[in-house]
């Protein structure tokens, strides 16, 4: 019987978020490809609850690879751990996420495994006994559609495309898979991890205010930070002000940076170019400030407001405050 | 030290959205009348290649599979900024191949070019952004990957690149040969060529060769592109009126009754 497994990493203690997608778009896939789900889980420590985590959502065998190394970035120690678990497995679909690590070793693990290859999915169906595969292209303006034609095959699913699935609890089991792993034996290294966004992370934000080349420098997001505050959301940015440095460029949302689906994006003085608009038009109210009428993000966003930020915004904080009683 | 820059041609990506439409025989964009440029990030793969080259003296070749035919702009500006020879693999295909097809012919004639330490590309093309170019060179071609890096340095026969990350950057040390997909961030806008060197330019040579002269077979993503369409957008946007301080007043109430507060 050909599974789907799914490549499950752990953030935190905890299993990841993206994991958790990724086993939402296998239970929607499985029953084509024909069998039950399976995870690889990678890690550098035990982590009990994330097998736990897979089990209650529905994954039966989780292959588990535990090393120190599967906690760095280190993109070549979660390759050979993939792999490894993968020719053990023998799955008919890899599922990977489009993380930083995951971008980098599906088209890799798809060439070792003389896999087809699909990347950057944003949906996952069956249509005719066949894994068909939805992905943005062309900056956004155009969705297409692809069929898997031949197993095994890997694709790779951007973070927050898919929901995070309802429990499933399922008896399953862990299978502990040694894995060699010397550091200066592989390609590359990790010499320093830099966190740029500690608080609330912008994936996970449920409310994001977002700037753009509008706010005109980095004093203007000081301003944008505030609003942020007051409504306990994260800051992001489109691609100019990352670009220019006024802001990490791990906060840049679109197309090349994050997808976030929050209750609430507010887009200021962003223009709403398709690039920016497919890291965010799966947010429930979105709301556009920006001074030109014409400006394609009011084609996006369900509340508008004509206006120079730098008069909207603090007479808005200065309200929501008062709304809050703080 | 000899670096390869990948360059793809696309249509302008700020092309007005009156002017894109998907060619229903092709299932790609018409390109035909479009303006056309170098992919977006492929410019700062360039640019971080030239900064190399600045500080090592090492030598830069651009990489273009395309038809020939249409690519000359576009390699001819990779060398007004700098690259030192230009190698267009003529491909009447190469616009419309997915990147698992393409990857073959690249490694292939990346290999012809001799011994190659590093290898960049954009992080991503700014046509179908499948972001797998890079990691399947280096697959095909044994060497390191490190991929959505901004800054690079070579230092004894290792190259140290700053890899975008979920929540910040990491500092990589690869091993050579590598490849590298390469993302924008300040230190690596592109450089805007002088007049005397586009004109220059002009009179430099570019290698044309024809993909069967490679000897490669495309290769196989194993899917197919069943459809490619533009989804209707159905939003209507309720502008709040009046002052700054009633816009903000209206917005903020608002908020509050979709208990965002
Ligand atoms: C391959 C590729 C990938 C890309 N990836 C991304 C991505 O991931 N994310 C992304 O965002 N972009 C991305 N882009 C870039 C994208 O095409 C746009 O260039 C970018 O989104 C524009 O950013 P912006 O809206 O902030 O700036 P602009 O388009 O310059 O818009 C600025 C807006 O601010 C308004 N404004 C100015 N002053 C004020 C004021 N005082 N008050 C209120 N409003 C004001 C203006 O009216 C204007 O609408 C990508 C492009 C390519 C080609």
């Amino acid at each position: 019987m050909a599974n789907v497994l799914v490549i499950a990493t752990v953030a935190d203690g905890a299993l990841s978020r993206s994991s958790l997608e990724l086993v939402a778009g296998a239970r929607t896939i499985a029953p084509a490809v024909g069998g039950g789900i399976d995870a690889a889980l990678l890690a550098a420590e035990a982590a009990d609850g994330a097998v736990e985590a897979l089990h209650q959502h529905g994954v039966g065998v989780v292959h588990r690879v535990v090393h120190p190394l599967l906690a760095t970035g280190q993109s070549d120690a979660y390759l050979a751990a993939a792999e490894a678990c993968v020719r053990a497995a023998s799955p008919a679909v890899v599922l990977v996420a489009a993380d930083t690590v995951g971008r980098e070793i599906g088209p890799r693990l798809a060439y070792r495994l003389g896999a087809a290859l699909a990347t950057e999915a944003t949906g996952l169906e069956v249509a005719d006994g066949t894994v068909v595969v939805h992905r943005q292209v062309y900056g956004g303006r155009a969705v297409a559609t692809l069929a898997v034609r031949r197993t095994p095959a890997v694709v790779t699913v951007k973070p927050r495309a898919l929901d995070a699935p309802a429990p499933a609890p399922t008896a399953g089991v862990v299978r502990d898979l040694p894995v060699q792993l010397a550091d200066d034996a592989l390609p590359t290294r990790v010499r320093e991890i830099v966190r740029e966004q500690a608080e609330v992370g912008l994936e996970d934000a449920q409310i994001v205010v977002s700037g753009g080349r509008g706010i005109g420098g980095p004093e203007g997001f000081k301003l944008l930070a505030e609003l942020a505050q007051v409504l306990g959301g994260a800051v992001g940015s489109s691609r100019p002000p990352a670009d220019a440095g006024w802001v990490p460029i791990s906060w840049q949302i679109g197309q090349t940076g994050k997808t976030v689906r929050p209750l609430l994006y507010l887009a200021v003085g962003i223009s709403g170019a398709t690039q920016h608009v497919a890291g965010m038009a799966g947010a429930r109210t979105i709301v556009a400030i920006n001074k030109d009428p014409e400006a394609p993000i009011f084609g996006v966003a369900h509340l508008g407001i004509v206006g120079d930020y730098r008069e909207v915004l603090p007479p808005l904080i200065a309200k929501v405050k008062a709304l809050k009683g703080q | 030290m000899h670096i390869v820059v990948c360059l793809k041609q696309v249509v302008d990506p700020e092309l007005p959205l009156r002017d894109f439409a998907i060619d229903p025989q092709t299932r790609r964009q018409v390109r035909e009348g479009r303006p056309l440029v170098l992919s977006t990030y492929d410019e700062n793969a360039l640019e971080v290649a030239l900064q190399v080259k600045d500080r090592t003296g090492a030598r830069v070749t651009a990489l273009a599979l395309a038809p020939q035919a249409t690519v000359g702009d576009q390699i001819r500006l990779a060398l007004a900024m700098g690259a030192d020879d230009a190698v267009v693999v003529d491909d009447p295909r190469g616009p419309d191949l997915l990147g698992a097809a393409k990857t073959p012919v690249l490694a292939a004639a990346i290999r012809r070019l001799g011994a190659v330490d590093l290898v960049l590309t954009g992080c991503e093309s700014a046509d179908w952004v499948e972001r797998a170019v890079p990691p399947l060179l280096a697959e095909e071609l044994g060497a390191a990957c490190v991929t959505f890096v901004a800054r690079v340095t070579v230092e004894d026969g290792r190259v140290v690149a700053h890899r975008q990350a979920d929540e910040g950057y990491h500092v990589v040390e690869a091993r050579l040969p590598a490849v590298l997909s390469v993302t924008s961030d300040e230190a690596n806008r592109p450089r805007l060529p002088k007049v005397k060197d586009i004109v220059g330019a002009k009179r430099k040579p570019v290698q044309t060769w024809p993909v069967d002269a490679l000897g490669v077979a495309v290769g196989d993503a194993g899917v197919d592109v069943l459809d490619v369409r533009v989804p209707e957008r159905t939003t209507r946007c309720e502008f709040l009126e009046g002052e700054p301080a009633q816009q903000a007043e209206a917005l903020a109430l608002r908020l509050r009754d979709l208990k965002l507060l």
